[in-house]
């Protein structure tokens, strides 16, 4: 069904908060496969201390974890390589999206899990909705939580299996009154927080949308993305989407790759983001400027964007003259703030662009990015 | 025809009217709906759990309709159980609901909504045996499967080849409480009927995954009402979208089709929402009333959402639109003539640039 260069296939039990299911759902898969037969190991199990999570658990194989020392302090990670030497048909990894304390050997646990695949083990997982890289802005918007730890679209887009783990709020709100999620000082922060019921609703039809996109992705025609652009290739044919983001030292320039990436896949395009400067080097600009673009371009090749330097004098026309030639078929621009502060961004870009593209579209992205309301503290 | 709907602000009497449906609401029963796209998924044997955990907290809970044939899973769980029986009338196996109503447990489990009622029964189809429970206080957590509802069967036919005859309203839906989807990987529906062929798998896996990605979306809407009738009540403005929302300013001297056709690919491709909109004021004449029409044409033929605006300034006229319809992307298209038409039609584009706080803007080509 999807082209796999691994040996092991992934399944993500995909939930929308904390306490839907997920890894019970997940456990539950364990004893089923167990039963008939299949040898399966636990890699990493985050239960917080919930009883039935706890319970669901017995009877299976905990590969112990490791103990890593940073800063005085104890943590535990997945021992990748005991998983490894261990080698179970099935092992479990929960929390798809954490982050590994520095000194592990991967700095994302999806890294480790994606080692485990290789090797020909099959990885059962779990994750929320929010932590998709591509929906990191949205959730901001509506949710004032600016989630850190974050998974690159594509990783999803590998797994073999998406399967929506689905609560109600009701009565996802219901078992954290009733302290089965967190304990209860947790429990009431949680409330003000993400468990708003009206986040809780948009990050559900949020879940469900994208598990819908995942079935799509996965069973409908071949798309051709991610596919490289062929140089000089003729105007797009009819109906296919052939992106150009343009970056610039610009902060919105982060939100601006999300949401051209989620664009992207929706329309199954080819994208590419590139910056436009004097110097291909980028040796004119100041270093800070330049550690920004490399920052965004870096940013765009983790999400699989393929990104390119263009030298040039006028940034409009260099920008022109390159989509026409790769039949780009829509750029994608960040609105121009009035330059205000250290990062002057030319004011005239967007409509210079606008008026020079003639056959191209011009998307100017919004700006998502949430405005802190006065006397409330962000949350992250 | 010509009407503001951007300007529709709920007044006191409409708010009065919401606090009197809620309150009564308060004596009905609630609606807990189990969706699945398959037989098999596992919605009965969720429902059966959850009846179960609520009468382990004390609740009254009877099981009301059993389905005709019993998965091993779910006879087990039946056990525990306090099943008010089916009548046999006509011949067909029938939800008691006379019997049920007497009873007046908390709680009434329906497993599979959609069946129809023999001939001579108060009501034809099941789910109106529901809505009179719902009706008289008795709360129903039920099961139904997405090819029984009357809305998607088209759909559901078209990818299986094969047409249900019982139905159930998506309206009746809409009225649920609470919908949870029991969603589960194709290779894990057991229960199916068995009939393809070792050859046919390929194909059947496919059938299924299209059903159940209808099935996260139809749940997805369903979802999505409940978000706004929450914001609503709580007199929320809803500033975010989770779906797309395309909105197409179509002017009279633009060339659309472009625009239309990618609005509509647009919408299929997000699952989207896509609307037509166009701006009249007392500058319109005759002649460009007549070129609207055309590219009017084309999108209703496209299955558009057409609406029609009046205002003076038209770029603040589209933007309280675009605001109170929750859009998330604006199709404009950008003329090149250097005529003083044109070029104020420029400025149109850049101002609607500059004004759309949180909306993308495309602009397209003429």
């Amino acid at each position: 069904m999807r082209d796999a260069p691994r040996g092991g296939q992934l399944k993500i039990f995909l939930g929308y908060a904390a306490g839907v299911g997920k890894t019970y759902r997940m456990l539950e898969e364990a004893h089923e496969l167990k039963r008939g037969g299949a040898d399966v190991v636990v890699g990493y199990l985050e239960a917080h201390g919930r009883k039935d999570t706890i319970a669901r658990a017995e009877g299976l194989e905990f590969v112990p974890r490791r103990k890593i020392e940073y800063r005085g302090v104890l943590f535990e990670e997945m021992d990748t390589a005991a998983v490894l030497a261990r080698h179970p048909q099935y092992c479990l990894v929960d929390e798809f999206a954490h982050t590994n304390v520095p000194g592990s050997e991967h700095a994302k646990r999806w890294e480790d899990v994606h080692q485990i695949l290789e090797a020909g083990i099959h990885v059962l997982t779990t994750m929320n909705v929010q932590h998709l890289e591509s929906l990191n802005d949205q959730v901001w918007q509506f949710t004032g939580v600016r989630v850190r730890e974050t998974i690159p679209d594509w990783v999803v887009q590998q797994a073999d299996e998406v399967v929506m783990v689905d609560l109600p709020p009701q009565a996802l709100l219901n078992r954290l009154k009733r302290g089965a999620i967190y304990p209860p000082e947790k429990a009431q922060t949680a409330l003000q927080n993400f468990f708003k019921e009206s986040t809780l609703v948009a990050l559900r039809e949020l879940a469900l949308r994208q598990t819908a996109h995942e079935i799509d992705v996965r069973y409908s025609t071949p798309s051709a993305s991610g596919q490289p652009i062929i140089a000089g290739s003729p105007a797009a044919a009819a109906g296919h989407d052939k992106i150009l983001i343009v970056v610039t030292a610009d902060p919105a320039s982060a939100a601006l790759i999300r949401r051209d990436k989620r664009v992207t896949d929706y329309l199954r395009a080819e994208c590419f983001a590139v910056f436009v400067g004097r110097h291909a080097d980028l040796r004119d600009l100041q270093p800070y400027e330049r550690e920004a673009v490399e920052k965004h371009l870096n940013f765009a090749r983790n999400l699989h964007i393929e990104t390119r330097i263009l030298e040039g004098e006028d940034v409009a026309e260099t920008l022109i003259a390159f989509a026409r030639l790769h039949g780009i078929t829509q750029i994608f621009l960040a609105r121009s703030r009035p330059p205000s502060g250290l990062i002057a961004v030319r004011p005239d870009l967007v409509r210079r662009v606008v008026r020079l593209a003639r056959d191209i579209q011009v998307t100017i992205v919004a700006d998502r990015r949430r405005n802190p309301i006065p006397g409330i503290q962000q949350q992250t | 025809m010509i009407a503001d709907t951007a300007l529709k602000r709920p007044n006191p009497e409409e708010l009065l009217r919401k606090v009197q449906a809620e309150e009564q609401n308060q004596g009905r029963g609630r609606l807990k709906i189990f969706l699945g796209y398959a037989a098999g998924v596992g919605k009965s044997v969720r429902m059966l759990d959850e009846g179960r955990r609520r009468r382990e907290r004390g609740e009254d809970v009877v099981v009301g309709a059993t389905q005709l044939h019993v998965a091993p899973e779910v006879a087990k769980r039946l056990e525990r159980m306090e099943v008010i029986p089916l009548r046999v009338l006509a011949g067909v196996p029938t939800m008691d609901t006379e019997r049920i109503l007497k009873r007046r447990p908390q709680v009434c489990l329906i497993d599979g909504l959609a069946y129809d009622n023999p001939p001579g029964s108060r009501h034809l189809h099941r789910w109106q045996d529901a809505q009179q429970l719902l009706q008289a206080g008795i709360s129903v957590i039920t099961t139904v499967n997405l090819q029984y509802i009357e809305e998607y069967k088209e759909e559901v036919e078209r990818i299986r080849g094969r047409r249900v005859a019982e139905s159930v309203p998506q309206a009746f839906l809409n009225l649920a409480d609470e919908i949870e989807v029991v969603d589960a990987p194709p290779d894990s529906c057991r229960g199916e009927e068995s009939e393809a062929g070792a050859g046919d798998v390929a194909r059947r896996q496919l059938e299924l995954a299209q059903l159940r990605e209808i099935a996260l979306l139809v749940a997805a809407d369903v979802v999505e009402r409940q978000l706004e009738k929450y914001l609503e009540q709580h007199g929320l403005e809803q500033t975010w979208g989770t779906r797309e929302r395309f909105l197409l300013w179509i002017t009279p001297g633009a060339d659309a089709q472009a625009m239309i056709a990618s609005g509509q690919r647009n919408a299929q491709r997000f699952h989207g929402e896509w609307f037509v909109v166009y701006v009249l004021n007392r500058r319109t004449t005759a002649e460009r009333q007549v070129a609207l029409e055309r590219n009017l044409a084309l999108a209703r033929q496209a299955g558009a959402r057409i609406e029609a605006l009046e205002g003076s300034n038209p770029v603040n006229t589209i933007l309280r639109f675009a605001r109170s319809h929750g859009i998330t992307q604006i199709f404009v298209p950008r003329t090149f003539r250097e005529s003083w038409r044109s070029r104020i039609f420029g400025d149109v584009v850049d101002e609607l640039i500059r004004k759309a706080d949180g909306i993308d803007v495309r602009v397209f080509p003429q």
